[in-house]
């Protein structure tokens, strides 16, 4: 008689599964970011690689030391403290000092990720809570270290008042420009095409909006990524720049609009999980990042912007419960 | 018509070409059949016959006076060599009739069931639901007062992965299906007929087309799974949605799987009772195909039919992959309700869950969730024992389509700890 010979398996149905795997996920976010940060790597040379690695080589060790003080199992291979490294090193100038970047990636896994329990239970970004705690110990460290490169024949302004961790940005600039005489001192449009290819300014995930872009889109078409969160995100700042006269397309292609938009607000974990309250989270990070922008002291209001929205997404998910098929309206 | 996507579902790879083209073939009368007395949902039946006893082809081997129940019959000509307990296809244990089929067996020839009133016939022919829920279908036939059927569905989506039994039973016998049709329109008085096939089948719509003319309307559906599934096939077709907690004849439809009208056409037209049906047996087999089966037929006796198991095969599935059953064991009967014996090699089989993998909150499972349901939020419950909060999270109203647990990438036992949960609310009285 036939038999079933090697591994027997009865399990429960269902007996086939879908191929993707937290670690495909993780992957595809690294392939789209991969880009990015080879242009960085390019464009600023060692100081970029030496972040990269820092940030996600500490990021890695971090995981495996925290996992191995809770007795948990290793999670290396899910391929999320990879990705948390990696955004991190994007959110960071490119001059930040080793030890700087070495505390960011400890803090972003062992204590935002880590001590919440691990992949899934963590409530804010890791990557932002590691970019917020260098921002507000070292924004001292961080300003004094501003990348002018390309861009030295931008007008020298001090970036006294403004809560910036990479220098005097074009952002910071602007906001500075808007705040003593109402007007930019320079002529936005011409920036686009620097924002979108060549910015050597900012973070490292400031370099080229448009490899962002790229990489964002690839996610979305993949099925990755909810693309409700970067448009309501994007279309947010657009839509809010545009109310206070500034230039929606430099708003949006400026400062970490970008990056938080396409891979900080997206992680799952940390952004609610329903369609409509994806959509609801992505406004609201674009809504606080534009009135940092425009109303607060905060050019780059990204960081705190998406984690605030960070602390909501419970509440949001509370409120866009699914309908159940059947019911005609839910039960509270 | 108006027509409606379902909610949520997926598209997995359908493996349907190895059987598709393959005509429907006997399988071979094996040289024991074992005949479980449940092979429905609802009361087992009491064996009628005992161990020496000479039965007929056709003859009633096995009935219990209850509503909800179907009664067996022998189908060989043979003698009784015990009455014992068996496992079955679903893991459960049943006493069944094991019988010795004679040297010679006429396959067109049986003991028909007495003539009477359409609905009695259909009783007394054992016939159940056969796309797998195998529910007595007079039952369905009867519904409550008060709930008039107005749309009769028959549903050939076959939305199950790897089957193509329905599908070869549209497009070889579309005339018995309409014929089926009919006789269930006619019992409940409902006003029309809708056939429904998924859009990977256009020769089947068309054959349907064909043998219907006007008598019944042929919708193809997209194809996702689960558009099969009786409230999102109902919904697809109506637009209405089956309550909670109420009949599908709520809507004033009333589902019947395709092969189960061609069942019940044979019962009525020829007094044919069932003791046979077809069969998909595909996956790591040497020889995939459609097969017509005796009941009581050993898996083990279908697989070697078939050219035996092929390579390293991890799962043997009764029915389809995403809502069957995997067999511990080739020894078990085949039954009125299995629609395919699918072996899984390993590699298209799923990995083994695991119950400590996190949720990383993707949003997968309550995306896919046919039901509007939160998955992840009900398993959390389960896992943590949570059974009124599970319930509050409409656990009960979960139809256990697999889609979450398919889904899930970091491969959590989701359906399965839901359905943990619907057993603690059910025990519980609620519903």
């Amino acid at each position: 008689m036939a038999g079933l010979t090697g591994r027997r398996v009865v399990g429960p149905s269902p007996h086939i599964k879908e191929g993707t795997t937290c670690t495909s996920i993780m992957l595809w976010v690294v392939a789209a970011l991969a880009p990015s940060a080879l242009w960085a790597v390019v464009t600023m040379g060692w100081v970029a690689a030496q972040l990269l690695i820092v940030c996600i080589v500490v990021s890695l060790a971090t995981e495996y030391g925290a996992n191995l003080l809770a007795r948990r199992p290793q999670t290396l291979t899910d391929g999320s403290a990879l990705v948390t490294g990696l955004l991190l090193a994007m959110s960071l100038p490119p001059r930040t000092p080793w030890w700087v970047a070495a505390a960011a990636a400890i803090i972003a896994i062992g204590l935002a990720k880590q001590l919440f329990g691990g992949l899934g239970h963590n409530l804010f970004n890791p990557a932002l809570v590691g970019r917020a705690f260098v921002a507000v110990s070292w924004a001292g460290v961080l300003a004094a270290a501003p990348n002018r490169g390309w861009f030295q024949t931008l007008p020298d302004v001090t970036a006294e008042g403004l809560d910036t961790i990479s220098g005097a940005t074009r952002l910071a600039v602007a906001a500075a420009d808007r705040a003593a005489s109402g007007a930019y001192g320079f002529d936005l449009a011409a920036e686009y095409q620097p924002l979108l290819w060549k910015n050597l300014e900012g973070s490292l995930g400031e370099i080229s909006a448009a490899l962002l872009i790229a990489g964002g889109l690839l996610l979305i078409v993949k099925g990755i990524i909810d693309w409700r969160i970067p448009a309501g995100y994007i279309g947010t700042m657009a839509i809010v720049s545009l109310l206070f006269g500034a230039d929606p397309v430099f708003h949006v292609l400026a400062g970490g609009v970008m990056l938080g938009a396409f891979y900080m607000a997206t992680d799952y974990v940390s952004s609610p999980m329903s369609k409509s309250g994806r959509l609801a989270y992505g406004i609201g990070c674009g809504l606080f990042n534009a009135v940092g922008r425009f109303v607060g002291a905060m050019p780059e209001s990204t960081t705190f912007a998406i984690l605030f929205m960070n602390g909501l997404a419970p509440l949001i998910d509370r409120m866009s419960r699914p309908r159940t098929f059947g019911w005609v309206k839910r039960d509270a | 018509m108006a027509r409606r996507v379902f909610r949520g579902g997926v598209h997995p790879p359908e493996h349907k070409d190895a059987t598709a083209g393959s005509a429907i073939q006997w399988a071979p009368v094996p040289s024991q059949l074992v005949v479980p007395m449940s092979q429905h949902l609802g009361a087992p039946c009491q064996p009628l016959v005992e161990k020496g006893d000479r039965v007929e082809r056709g003859q009633v081997i096995g009935s219990v006076d209850a509503m909800v129940s179907a009664p067996v019959h022998s189908p060989v000509s043979g003698t009784v060599t015990a009455v014992a307990k068996t496992l079955t296809p679903g893991g459960t244990s049943s006493v069944a009739v094991v019988i010795e089929p004679d040297e010679t067996q006429d396959r067109e020839s049986f003991v028909t069931v007495p003539e009477a009133e359409d609905r009695d016939r259909v009783r007394a022919a054992g016939i159940v639901g056969m796309g797998g829920a195998t529910f007595p279908s007079v039952v369905k036939l009867t519904p409550p007062k008060g709930m008039a059927v107005d749309t009769v569905i028959v549903n050939g989506c076959e939305c199950e992965p790897f089957l193509t039994c329905d599908h070869r039973v549209m497009l070889e016998q579309p005339e018995r299906v309409v014929a089926g049709a009919a006789h269930i329109k006619r019992i409940v008085g409902a006003a029309r007929v809708v056939i429904a096939v998924e859009s990977n089948k256009p020769d089947a719509a068309e054959a349907l087309r064909q043998a219907a003319g006007d008598t019944a309307e042929v919708v193809v559906l997209p194809t996702r799974y689960p558009q099969g599934a009786e409230k999102q096939l109902i919904y697809a077709l109506l637009s209405k949605e089956v309550p909670h907690g109420k009949l599908p004849a709520a809507t004033g439809a009333l589902v019947h799987n395709v092969a189960t009208a061609v069942a019940i056409a044979d019962a009525l037209e020829h007094g044919k009772p069932l003791t046979e049906r077809v069969v998909t047996v595909t996956g790591a087999v040497a020889r995939p195909g459609n097969y017509r089966v005796l009941i009581g037929t050993s898996v083990a006796d279908l697989i070697e039919h078939a050219g035996g198991l092929v390579g390293d095969v991890e799962r043997v599935i009764a029915g389809g992959p995403m809502t069957g059953q995997a067999l511990g064991s080739l020894d078990v009967p085949v039954t009125k309700g299995t629609s395919g014996i699918v072996a899984l090699a390993a590699g298209v089989a799923a990995p083994a869950v695991s119950d400590d993998q996190p949720c990383i909150r993707c949003g997968r499972c309550p995306e896919g969730c046919p039901m509007g349901l939160e998955p992840y939020a009900i398993a959390n419950h389960a896992y943590r024992r949570q059974w009124d909060a599970a319930a509050e999270r409409h656990a009960t109203d979960c139809i256990e389509c697999g889609v979450c647990s398919y889904v899930c990438p970091t491969g959590r036992p989701l359906v399965q700890l839901i359905r943990l949960a619907k057993a603690a609310a059910m025990s519980k009285g609620g519903n």
